[in-house]
This record gives C-alpha cells, structure tokens and sequence, in this order.
C-alpha cells in the first residue's frame, strides 16, 4: 500500500489515467511491455502504431477486460483489475468496428446499453434523445440498424458513450473506414467532447486526423511506447526541428538577418528572393519584422508544420521494426 | 480478494432482451411448429386408441403421453428426441454470435460483470423453452378434456406437472451443452454441427453402442441364453452405460412419473418383488422417487456443463 501512495503523489496530480509498468504477456511474448504514461483530465491523448503494437491490448487493459500480467494502471483512481464496475460506469469505449444488433433499431440498441448501465426509463428515454440529436442520428432513431452505414454506427457508438456521461471516452480506431466527410463529422464530435471536458484517449492509424485533434500523442513500437509528447516536440525529437518556414521577399541581407532570429537553426537561399529556414517555432512573426526591418517587400511566408506523417515514417525508416506483430 | 459489486448486476436487462429477441426470432417459431406439429400428430393417434377402450383407467390422461400408436412413437418419446432439438437450436450461436456481431465488447464494456451476460442468455433460453413446454401441457390437457371428456384427477395433474419440471431440465442440460460448445466454438455453424452430432450419438447411435460394448465386458452366458433370458451380468452394464446420455435417464425418469405401476427402472431378483401387488399403481411419492436418481442426473448434468462453459467464457479474450 505504502508503495501506491508513492506513485500516486508521483504522478501528475491531474492524471486520470496512470500507466505504471503496464505489461501483458501471452506466454512468453510481451504484447504490451512495461509502458509508463499519464493523460491529463480534458486532454485528448493519441495512440499511434503499428497494428499488432500493443494499442487495442493497452485499452482492455485499462477498461478490465483483459488481465494486467504485471504492473498497474489507475483510471479515476480506481484500479481496473479489482474495481472494473467503477471504472466501467465512468469510462466509455468505442471498440474498433463497432457492432451493434442489426435487428434492432437505434433506440433500442442505446436502451439496452442505457439498461445495462442501471439508468432508468425515463432518465433513460431523455438522455437517448439528447444523445441522438447530438450525433445526428434523430432522423433514423427508430430505423434498423441493419441499414446503417460505417459513420452512422461509429455515430451511434459515439451517443452510447453520450448517454453514459463518461468521464473518459476511448476510442479505438474510431475514423478507419470512414469517408471524408465522415470522418470530419467524426472528428468535430470529438473536439465537442473535449470541449465539455472529456478526456479522450484516441487510437488510429489515421495520422493526420491524430494530429488534427490531438493535444499529445504515444507512438507504440512491438508493445513498448517509443515516443510521446506533443506533435511539435515529437518532431523536434525525429526530425531534428519542428518548423520549416518559407520566405519570399526582395532586400538587401535577408539571409542574415532571418538568421538572427532565435530560434532560427539555418537558412537556406533557394533563390535571389526566397528562403527556407528551420526552426524550433513558428517564427513567422519575427521573420515579417525582420523583413520589414530591413526595408523588403515581403510577398509570401509560409510554414510547413511539423507533419505527423512524416515523423512516423522517419521514425520506422530509421528504426527497422523488429518483428512486428499482426493484429489478431 | 472478493470483487466488488453484485454478478447479477445486469442479469435482469440481457434476460429480458434475450428472451424478447428468441420468441420474436423465425427460428424460434419454426422449432415451435415442428414440436407442436409431430407432438399434435402423436397425440391425435393416442387420442384415437384411447377412445376405443375407455375403461376403468384410472390415470386415462397420462395414457395421452405414453400411448403410442404406429408408426408415431409416444408423446414423451417424441418430446425426448425433439426437446434436445430446440435447445441446440436456442443456444448454437449464444456466445459467438456475440463475438460476430462484435458486439461482445461493447456490451462488457457497460458496468456489469461477464457472469450477467452468460447467465441472463442462459436462463432467457431455458425460459423460452419452459414457455413453450408449459403451452404445449396446457395443449395435451385441453385436448384431453375435450376428447376424452374425463376430469383429471390431482395425482394426474401432479404427476404431469413432474414431467413438465423434468423436462426442462432435460432442456437444460441439452442448452447448456450447446452455450458450452457456442463458447469453444467461434464459429456457429461448428458449434451447430459438434451439438447436433453429440445429440445424434447420444439419442441414436449410443442405445446400440451399449449392448455392444456391455457384451464385450461380460460375455452373454449360454445357459441364460438357452433359456431365453438376458445374461444378468451383460444387462446391468448394458443399463449402466445407456444412463451416460441423458435422453435415456429422461426416458427412466418419464416413465416412473407417467406410469404409475413402475416398480423399477432397473433388472431385480424375484424375491426383491416378493408380495407386490403386479400391476397396482404406487402413490405418486413413490414413483418420484423411482425418478428422483434420473432428475437429479439431469440437473448435475446441465450444472458441470454450465460450470465448464462459465469458466471457459471468464478466461476468453474479449478482443475478435
């Protein structure tokens, strides 16, 4: 016990969730391997990997579907394994391809999960409508879910989550599938969820939607977590700097002065009038005044943010994976 | 270290959801009309029979379960080889229909334990099956009544209500057996054929397996032979082995309750039924406990079968 109270005053004060040295072994084989994180109460925290990298394993694990080999991991406070009912009434979760009776209408697939929660009829019936207004589903509350298309029912996941109040909304893969335009539905009901202070735990492999709504992401590697901090940091890491900004502009010693910038790594002159330059923040600004410090006509600034894809794909270039597993 | 919080917590909405989903179903309704019709059929021929001699029978209405007329076997018959039918049917797909439809993880994800989702299918199932049971009684009563035109007796009704009891736990086992194979089996169509296979083995191939096997332990003696007699050795075992399938201890068990002059289910010496009165029925007490070794297998049956389902099912992955 004493050695709980010491990582709980250990951990951010805010976290709720705690990962510490969370392991699942099948065998011999670590599917997830003595993974550390925490995620701050509204954040929404982004799983990133390789299938069969451990993600989906993490989720159960936190949701007490699956056994913890070795380790713990505290979601509220409460501990998964021990106390899976306090965790599941607080926690809602979208499983990867989300099934739903297709015999059955909307309404009533969101009432027997609203029954099995322990809500009432009429909190029940209330809450469902809300739930459904919310996702966009109204239209086809009482049509068979047999009909439903891929976004309809990641939608209608989306509400169950919705009805139940949850603190903390996993999702797991929740865009892959989808059309465009679905997934920018999708991904606007998730920023309403942060905005009412969810705390969202995101799988994908969908990088720049990750990056579109994540304020930090985990980058999993054959169960272990290779990197994690924010897009801007990750890319510090990887890629060596965080912005590429462009200026177009006529002066007499451009490139020096854009160099003084700090912050500015190196300057390249392209051509005459036009410069590229890396630095480790959006130096736009600086780059405006110095140009305009310097007598020039400034006639484009552009910046090329730090792309998730990119540092993912550098990252797996540079490090060969070392037998990655498939999904089951 | 206890767990907190009740298993039954949610029991009651997936019993409710399950049992409303199995009577709206169309294979429901199907596995309804074929018992309904056969058991119509069988009862109609015994009706028939009866009429012919309505004598001083004094238990005429559970003569309605146990006549048989050819070529239709008897009521009960019927019921023994159809009731496991519909309880397979029920419970094939229970658990990895769940896994298909991917709703498993979703449903677990919600506060309630595994144990609720397994034991409110179950037990919505088995409530299917005593629904329809407990219909087609009402059935074979009422027919009784018009037919026959004779008022049923206490003892008749209380030993029809036994037959009804031990039929559903006959249902039971046969529902467990299928929600077992429906956990090991990820596939439903699998699950049917193992199911339908073991109740094949069990109702057809088994009664002419155990002779054969009863005789390769004890040899039949020449001289019982030469006498026209079961060898007493040979028909011990052959009954010892028959009892493994449980379509034969509800064969036992039915024809103790409904035949009230059963005296044994099983072979005794001449000096065991020294000054019975051949042919008088007992009271019903006593034929429940003819009975009671049969219906008491049944029930421990469909427990190890529920119990080893339950385990399998606590222990599997979650993830499709």
């Amino acid at each position: 016990m004493s050695e709980q109270q010491h990582t709980s005053t250990a951990s951010r004060p805010e976290a709720v969730i705690a990962a510490r040295d969370l392991t699942k072994r099948y065998g011999k084989t670590s599917v997830v391997d003595a993974i550390n994180f925490d995620i701050a109460k509204g954040e929404v925290f982004g799983l990133l990997g390789p299938n069969g990298a451990g993600k989906t394993t993490t989720i159960l694990m936190m949701l007490g579907l699956t056994e913890i080999s070795a380790g713990r991991v505290g979601v509220l406070g409460f501990d998964p394994a021990r106390q899976p009912l306090q965790v599941k009434r607080r926690v809602g979760y979208l499983p990867d391809a989300v099934g739903f009776y297709d015999h059955l209408t909307a309404v009533e697939n969101l009432a027997y999960a609203a029954k099995l929660m322990g809500l009432g009829m009429a909190e029940r019936s209330r809450r469902i409508a809300a739930a459904l207004t919310r996702v966009r589903l109204v239209d086809v509350a009482d049509k068979r879910v047999a009909t439903f298309s891929r976004g309809m029912r990641q939608r209608l996941g989306l509400a169950e989550i919705i009805v139940k109040r949850a603190e903390i909304a996993i999702l797991d893969e929740p865009t892959s599938g989808l059309d465009p335009q679905a997934t920018i539905e999708f991904l606007d009901l998730i920023r309403e969820l942060k905005a009412e202070g969810v705390t969202v735990l995101l799988s994908s492999h969908m990088l720049d939607q990750v990056q579109r709504v994540c304020d930090r992401v985990a980058l999993f590697r054959a169960g272990k977590i290779a990197m994690m901090g924010s897009v801007a940091e990750l890319s510090v890491q990887v890629l060596g700097a965080g912005f590429v900004v462009e200026v177009e502009a006529d002066g007499a010693g451009i490139a020096r002065r854009l160099a003084a910038i700090p912050g500015v790594g190196n300057v390249e002159t392209l051509a005459d009038d036009r410069f590229r330059m890396t630095a480790d923040r959006d130096v736009r600004a600086d780059a405006a005044r110095a140009v305009v410090a310097a007598n020039g006509a400034l006639r484009r600034l552009s910046v090329d943010e730090p792309s998730l894809e990119a540092i993912y794909a550098h990252y797996f270039q540079a490090t060969p994976s070392g037998g990655v597993r498939d999904a089951a | 270290m206890r767990r907190e919080g009740s298993a039954f917590q949610g029991v009651g909405a997936v019993f409710v959801k399950e049992l409303s989903d199995n009577i709206s179903s169309v294979r429901m309704l199907m596995l309804e009309l074929l018992i309904v019709v056969t058991a119509m059929a069988a009862l109609y021929e015994a009706i028939a029979a009866l009429r012919q001699n309505t004598a001083e029978d004094p238990f005429l209405l559970l003569r309605l379960f146990t006549v048989s007329q050819a070529p239709l076997p008897s009521f009960v018959a019927i019921l023994g080889f159809l009731i496991p039918l519909m309880a397979i049917g029920l419970g094939f797909d229970l658990i990895n229909s769940e896994h298909n439809r991917r709703t498993l993880s979703r449903i677990l994800a919600q506060p309630i334990y595994r144990d609720a989702l397994l034991l409110g299918k179950y037990l919505a199932g088995l409530a299917t099956i005593a629904i329809s049971l407990t219909a087609l009684w009402l059935l074979v009563i009422g027919l009784g009544l018009i037919f026959l035109g004779v008022p049923p007796g206490g003892e008749e009704i209380a030993r029809s209500l036994a037959f009804l009891v031990i039929a559903i736990f006959y249902a039971g086992v046969w529902l467990s057996l299928a929600m077992l194979l429906s956990i090991v089996f990820r596939s439903p169509a699998t699950a049917a054929l193992v199911a339908l296979g073991i109740w094949l083995f069990l109702t057809v191939l088994w009664p002419m397996l155990a002779p054969a096997i009863a005789q390769a332990i004890v040899p039949p003696d020449p001289r019982f032979a030469a006498l026209g007699l079961d060898t007493p050795g040979t028909a011990i075992w052959t009954q010892l082995l028959q009892r493994f399938s449980p379509n034969d201890l509800f064969g036992e068990a039915m024809l103790a309750v409904l035949s009230p002059t059963t005296r044994t289910l099983g072979p005794v010496f001449l000096d065991q039924i020294r000054g019975a009165v051949m042919g008088a029925p007992l009271p019903f007490g006593q034929s429940v406990m003819i009975a009671w070794p049969q219906t008491v297998g049944l029930i421990a049956c469909t427990i190890v079968l529920f119990v080893a389902g339950y385990v399998l099912f606590q222990r599997q992955e979650v993830r499709a």
